[in-house]
């Protein structure tokens, strides 16, 4: 029947498809971050994990401010360091049980090393002597991933792939808000939904993308709310208060367990330390905006909720320095050895088997090495006179 | 291998059903494989490769995944993680380019950065070339920018036989494979028996398609067919060619490329992708540096010209022929004798095999 068939009435209904395919309201974030600690909700809280957070949290800085020490010595080429971001990566571990999987970045080696890593091998690609320092399986901990939100569609194939196999697998991406930018973001949360893949992609928003803000990066009303247009729940909260985002991210854990997918979650936080050693923040930051940070510090924060509860005092602040300084001078002394390399090294895991070429490669790398063994004037930085010989 | 019927034997078989078969067979023999890409499922690809697959092994095995390349790699790679045996599949050649990012910044090199720990056995499959009439960006000859990437191993069968048992290697390898399917020969025929497939001798070994002793055609995917057709035609002019296809571009097989071209003394690499910075000047290279003192002539190059894969009306003028292979051959100074270059000498002319010496 045709328009000019039915005189008086031109209504016309679309296809069903034209229709929202599920209600957006609760998926959408709270306007403000959720916060715990100094709120009516910390009395709900468990003290024994409050107390364990605080110690995670000490040694965490620690961690954070011996790394940073050793990159002025010379002994790591770089250190992105996660200082004021400690509640953030050390939630970020705890939430997760041993047989799930965290897939950090390169500004995560804390979350890592609190998931049960050892700092030596967490660091070793900050130190350089490989890229990798660690078999993932291990710790369940992916390769420090440096291009960023690449690794975000990695943790959506292994959650799909354990839950295809029937295992009770979760995994936690983590995720600057630079990264949220990158195509990989889009893909990644886009697949994990279609899937309802068990993962929980944490951003942790601090601020820059080394000197970019967040203005500069987004429009949107909070990257929590991305969430929404992939069909998945945002969740917004406090990065610094570790109670909320132990909270939040557990939540979301649990939520991808019971098979209910995905979750966005957002910390918003600060990067206190410059990008890297080799930044300087003043030129894109002013040092007011800083202090107001230090001011809202996660472990500030934490030990005021626990002393005023009676739960910490000064013996207990104490003890967890006494640890995380221990902690420090292994560090410390391990990292001051000098790694020892092999440079056939570099010819071994490149393939399976190696090819004719690889071969042939190996075999001129392992010459020049033994010509230069038997060099003395090599040694001697005198290389002419030794080449005559 | 499944239960043979009896009396079936050879039959004829496109590349793209033994390419089905081989994706069937892996399956079935081993659950660790799925397949994902665009419209692999319910229509069975856009050339029909999975056909039959989401069907036989459910949508967990075969899975229409969102639009998205860098998305289906990267969570390939989870996948592989994970200790899945994925076969991605990219619609056309062009459409790969997204998941650049993730197949050069981690499947390549995950084994490498992880020391062994994580390797990557996963299979990216990938319809590329030309000749199929195909509107921008459905033809691209891709093959350089994968043999350039450490970590990768790079095949392109170009026989019904050999897209069954490479793909098959591809799979069962572990490490990452670039599986280059020639389009325009997906509907090629051959006799082939599904349930007595050839013996391949796994990814890394060149053959000989056709002995022959006045020059060597060395080739690969589409180009195969062209050069076998030359050097028929070569009979007529006296020469007797020798047609090397390399099966795979990485690992690179040397030895028998070598060995034919010290029998022959004279060479010409032949494939689509544009000549700079193509799979062929790295070969001539590699002839050049271990068979100089038996090569009669420079090597030469046939290949696709320096520029954008053309419009479909206009890729006849582009994509190597008989007929270019076969001027290539004439130039490869059959009067033997070298003549020293002097501008201007009609000698020069035909003793230099390019008198511009551009490409």
């Amino acid at each position: 029947m045709t328009v000019l068939e039915q005189p008086g009435s031109y209504r016309h209904i679309p296809p069903p498809a034209w229709q929202p395919r599920t209600d957006p309201a609760p998926l959408l974030p709270d306007a403000e971050p959720y916060r715990v600690l100094g709120t009516e909700a910390a009395a709900a809280s468990d003290p024994e994990l409050l107390k364990r957070l605080y110690g995670e949290l000490v040694r965490g800085r620690r961690y954070n401010t011996q790394a940073t020490a050793l990159t002025r010595q010379g002994r790591l080429a770089v250190y992105p360091s996660s200082t004021g971001q400690e509640a953030c990566q050390v939630a970020a571990a705890l939430v997760l049980e041993e047989r799930d999987w965290l897939f950090p970045s390169y500004r995560d080696t804390l979350a890592a090393v609190a998931r049960g890593l050892d700092p030596v091998e967490a660091l070793t690609l900050l130190r350089g002597d490989w890229h990798t320092g660690y078999d993932p399986h291990e710790h369940r901990v992916a390769p420090l991933c440096t291009p960023l939100a690449t690794q975000l569609p990695h943790a959506v194939g292994l959650a799909h792939a354990a839950r295809l196999k029937g295992d009770d697998v979760v995994a936690l991406a983590l995720v600057g808000d630079g990264g949220t930018s990158e195509g990989d973001f889009h893909e990644a949360l886009n697949f994990a939904a279609v899937w309802r893949a068990p993962v929980v992609f944490f951003v942790q928003n601090n601020g820059f993308a080394i000197s970019v803000p967040l203005a500069k990066q987004t429009a949107a009303p909070s990257l929590a709310h991305k969430a929404v247009g992939y069909g998945m729940p945002g969740r917004l909260v406090d990065g610094n208060d570790a109670a909320a985002v132990h909270q939040v991210l557990d939540e979301a854990v649990r939520r991808a367990r019971a098979g209910g997918g995905p979750t966005l979650v957002e910390a918003v936080t600060y990067r206190i330390e410059a990008h890297t050693n080799a930044d300087d923040a003043t030129r894109y930051r002013s040092d007011a905006e800083v202090e107001a940070w230090r001011a809202h510090d996660p472990i500030v924060l934490l030990e005021r909720e626990l002393t005023a509860r009676k739960l910490l005092d000064e013996q207990g602040i104490q003890a967890a320095q006494e640890a995380a300084e221990r902690m420090a001078a292994d560090l410390r002394e391990r990292m001051n050895q000098d790694p020892v390399l092999d440079p056939m090294e570099l010819f071994t895991h490149v393939y399976a088997e190696q090819t004719a070429q690889l071969r042939e490669q190996a075999a001129q790398l392992r010459a020049e090495l033994a010509a230069a063994q038997e060099l003395p004037g090599e040694r001697d930085g005198s290389p002419q006179e030794g080449r005559q010989r | 291998m499944t239960t043979a019927a009896a009396g079936t034997g050879l039959k004829p078989a496109t590349m793209a059903q033994a390419l089905g078969r081989a994706l069937r067979d892996a399956m079935a023999d081993d659950p660790s494989v799925h397949v994902l890409g665009e419209d692999v499922g319910t229509l069975g690809g856009v050339f029909r490769v999975t056909d039959g697959l989401s069907k036989e092994f459910g949508e967990d095995r075969c899975t229409d995944t969102p639009l998205a390349e860098a998305g289906i790699l990267g969570t390939a790679v989870g996948m592989a993680m994970y200790g899945l045996r994925p076969v991605v599949e990219m619609q056309f050649d062009a459409f790969a380019y997204p998941a650049f990012e993730q197949l050069i910044s981690h499947v390549s090199r995950m084994r490498n950065r992880t020391r062994g720990a994580m390797p990557m056995p996963l299979t990216v499959r990938v319809p590329y070339g030309g000749g199929i009439g195909g509107v921008e960006h459905h033809s691209d000859s891709s093959e350089a920018y994968y043999l350039a990437t450490p970590g990768l191993t790079v095949v392109a069968p170009a026989t019904v036989a050999d897209a069954y048992g490479l793909l098959r290697a591809a799979i069962a390898s572990d490490d990452p494979v670039i599986f280059l399917e020639p389009k325009r020969l997906y509907w090629s025929k051959a006799p082939w028996d599904p349930e007595r497939p050839d013996a391949v001798p796994g990814i890394g070994r060149a053959v000989v398609r056709r002995p022959g002793t006045s020059a060597t055609l060395i080739t690969y995917g589409p180009s195969l067919p062209v050069c076998m057709e030359a050097a028929e035609a070569a009979v007529a002019e006296g020469w007797d060619l020798e047609v090397v296809d390399l099966r795979s571009l990485v690992p690179f097989d040397e030895e028998t490329v070598c060995a034919s071209v010290r029998r022959t003394g004279r060479a010409v690499v032949v494939h689509e992708s544009a000549g700079f910075g193509g799979p062929g000047g790295e070969i001539a290279a590699r002839i050049g540096e271990r068979c100089f003192h038996h090569l009669e002539a420079p090597v030469l190059r046939v290949a696709g010209f320096d520029i954008p894969y053309p419009p479909p009306m206009l890729e006849k003028h582009h994509l190597p022929g008989v007929d270019r292979v076969l001027d290539a051959v004439a130039r490869l100074q059959w009067e033997s004798q070298w003549t020293s270059p002097e501008p201007g000498a009609a000698a020069h002319q035909t003793a230099d095999a390019y008198e511009s010496g551009a490409r």
